[in-house]
């Protein structure tokens, strides 16, 4: 068929088609070319002790243990407080809300949020946590400032599971005579449950990747932090000890292996997001 | 079946047999006083992304505010010299604007031709087998953290520049707009994917019954079919673009320079405040302040487009 097309057209064709490949192909090897060259460049740095020190300058020492640990801690205390919230908000806005303004208005806040750079969280952290309600630069401060940037994630993937539960669940009992907070919790909630779950792995990887947001709220501290008085101490992420090390003091042996720490983490968030996704898909079929 | 029996004791739709009305009175009041209290919490859960929005704008505007009207709104938003640690400082951040704009421009036109072309590529053209993995490593993009992208930029990126080149420092304007194509590529390609397959098909069908060729059907049927949402992917690609500090500041060189060549090291928005707020103090940490106010209003800018602009256009 494409014999018979005038010359100009075939040559649009094949430029055209040419392009799109070109494209894609340039996408999947830059990905390649990224995951290889952070692995092959940070695994070789990484070693039992590296993992399990605690960094010194004066003993000359590597050590990303501390990093490591305040990233647990960050993560959980975030996830804690934020996975009620955004859960609960996408049911006000699924479940309970009447007033069609009210939704819009939430709704348009939520993706305000969104589209927020971490810089400007970052700041505002500083004045509202740190400074004005008196939690100084800490993994508190640090938390809370995550906790805002990340509730847009937790709502909009709670809202959108909370969707698929078909509407007949929900009038059958009330039929039944059931509340709606009956109904919520023992029917809407467990069934949306995979894309609540989804929600936190996909905030967890954001979480784990930030870095502008915790500079000046959580710090850039390297002690060994234990116990829930870590929490009010400041200490650097893996994210944010990647930059300093990096950008800082120029050592690069331990930034690029937090960048291979980082990546696997990512890939692990990654796939784990997908595997949710995909039972959540299998369930609306 | 015996949940649902509970239900319905519990609900109190049926009185249970043998139960003294006083007490079935109490329970019917405890549970109104239960949907009560949840409602107000729901309500409350939902408040907070207002209540958080309300707060940043106010914080910024509050913070920022003071360092403009001290040193004046011309003199801060059109001064080409900014130097905040001089003896006779000077805080004119023409530069940052001017460095930002470039660099999301630069990332634009580098990463939207990019992202569409793969976009249409998984969205249409990919055979079964192609599809997912490129699919996948595109997702992947999007997971990487900015400081990764930053030490790959440090390390690899700006020595490349440097040599190519064959300039003293690699980090400059044109590394920054490279790394920075880079991370909006997946924002880009995701939103264009889901546009291009909402294009309905009687369209593509109805130009291939004319005698079009699949490629020109996507080209010329199928993007312009789609525009709106392959638009809204570019405007949220911007707003990426605007706000990252983390990989910019990793390779852009930090200096306060007009961006009148690709080579030259310059300043963004972000990196400004992200280089100096560690040690500022003074008049020089209100201006850093300013200057997140006037990042947080290119964002609100993007964000109302994003939201009234684009979604209104999408309705006609």
């Amino acid at each position: 068929m494409n014999e018979n097309l005038p010359l100009k057209r075939r040559v649009f064709n094949a430029a055209a088609k040419g392009c799109v490949w070109a494209a894609a192909f340039a996408a999947l090897a830059l990905v390649a070319f990224i995951l290889l060259e952070v692995l092959i460049r940070g695994i070789p740095q990484i070693s039992v002790a590296l993992l399990t020190s605690v960094p010194s300058v004066t003993r000359k020492i590597d050590g990303i243990l501390p990093f490591i640990l305040n990233t647990v801690y960050v993560v959980a205390l975030t996830i804690l407080i934020v996975l009620p919230l955004g859960v609960g908000a996408a049911v006000y806005l699924n479940e309970y809300a009447q007033n069609k303004k009210l939704i819009r208005v939430i709704e348009f806040t939520t993706e305000t949020l969104a589209g927020i750079p971490s810089i400007i969280y970052g700041l505002v952290g500083m004045l509202v946590f740190s400074q004005t309600m008196g939690f100084q630069t800490s993994l508190l401060s640090g938390c809370l400032t995550l906790v805002v940037m990340v509730l847009p994630t937790i709502i909009r993937t709670t809202q959108e599971s909370l969707k698929t539960v078909p509407q007949s669940y929900r009038e059958g009992a009330l039929g039944l005579g059931a509340r709606k907070w009956h109904i919520v919790r023992t029917i809407v909630l467990p069934q949306s449950l995979d894309g609540i779950v989804t929600g936190c792995i996909l905030a967890i990887g954001r979480i784990v990747g930030e870095s502008a947001a915790l500079l000046f709220t959580a710090g850039s501290a390297k002690k060994l932090l234990t116990g829930v008085k870590a929490y009010t101490r400041s200490g650097a992420t893996l994210s944010v000890a990647l930059y300093l090390y990096a950008a800082e003091e120029s050592n690069f042996e331990v930034a690029w292996a937090i960048a291979a720490v980082l990546l696997v983490l990512v890939l692990i968030i990654n796939s784990l997001a997908k595997l949710t996704q995909k039972t959540l898909k299998r369930r609306d079929a | 079946m015996t949940q649902v029996l509970q239900n319905r004791a519990a609900a109190g739709a049926q009185p249970a047999g043998g139960q003294k009305p006083g007490l079935q009175q109490l329970r019917r009041f405890f549970q109104t006083a239960v949907e009560l209290t949840m409602n107000a919490v729901f309500f409350l859960c939902g408040m907070v992304a207002v209540a958080s929005v309300a707060l940043i704008t106010l914080y910024m505007i509050a913070s920022g505010l003071p360092a403009i009207r001290t040193i004046g709104v011309v003199d801060f938003l059109l001064g080409q010299v900014w130097a905040s640690t001089a003896a006779d400082p000077q805080y004119g951040i023409l530069p940052f604007i001017l460095s930002s704009l470039a660099g999301t421009g630069g990332a634009i036109l580098l990463g939207v031709p990019v992202g569409l072309a793969t976009a249409l590529f998984l969205s249409k053209m990919a055979p079964r087998r192609l599809a997912g993995p490129i699919g996948a490593a595109v997702e992947l993009l999007a997971g990487i953290p900015s400081v990764v992208y930053g030490l790959l930029g440090m390390r690899i990126l700006v020595p490349a520049v440097s040599r190519v080149f064959g300039l003293a420092s690699g980090a400059c304007l044109l590394a920054a707009i490279l790394v920075l194509a880079i991370m909006i590529l997946p924002s880009i390609v995701s939103v264009s994917i889901t546009a291009l397959n909402a294009v309905p098909p009687e369209y593509e069908e109805g130009s291939l019954a004319l005698g079009a060729t699949p490629t020109e059907t996507y080209f010329k049927v199928s993007i312009p079919a789609a525009r709106s949402g392959i638009l809204t992917g570019v405007v949220l690609g911007i707003g990426r673009a605007v706000g990252e500090a983390m990989a910019v500041i990793m390779v852009a060189g930090n200096v306060a320079n007009m961006p009148t060549s690709l080579f030259r090291s310059v300043t963004f928005l972000t990196t400004a405040i992200a280089k100096e707020m560690g040690y500022a103090g003074g008049l020089q940490r209100q201006a850093l302040f300013s200057i997140a106010l006037v990042l947080f209003v290119f964002i609100m800018i993007i964000n109302a487009i994003l939201n009234f602009g684009l979604k209104g256009g999408k309705e006609q």
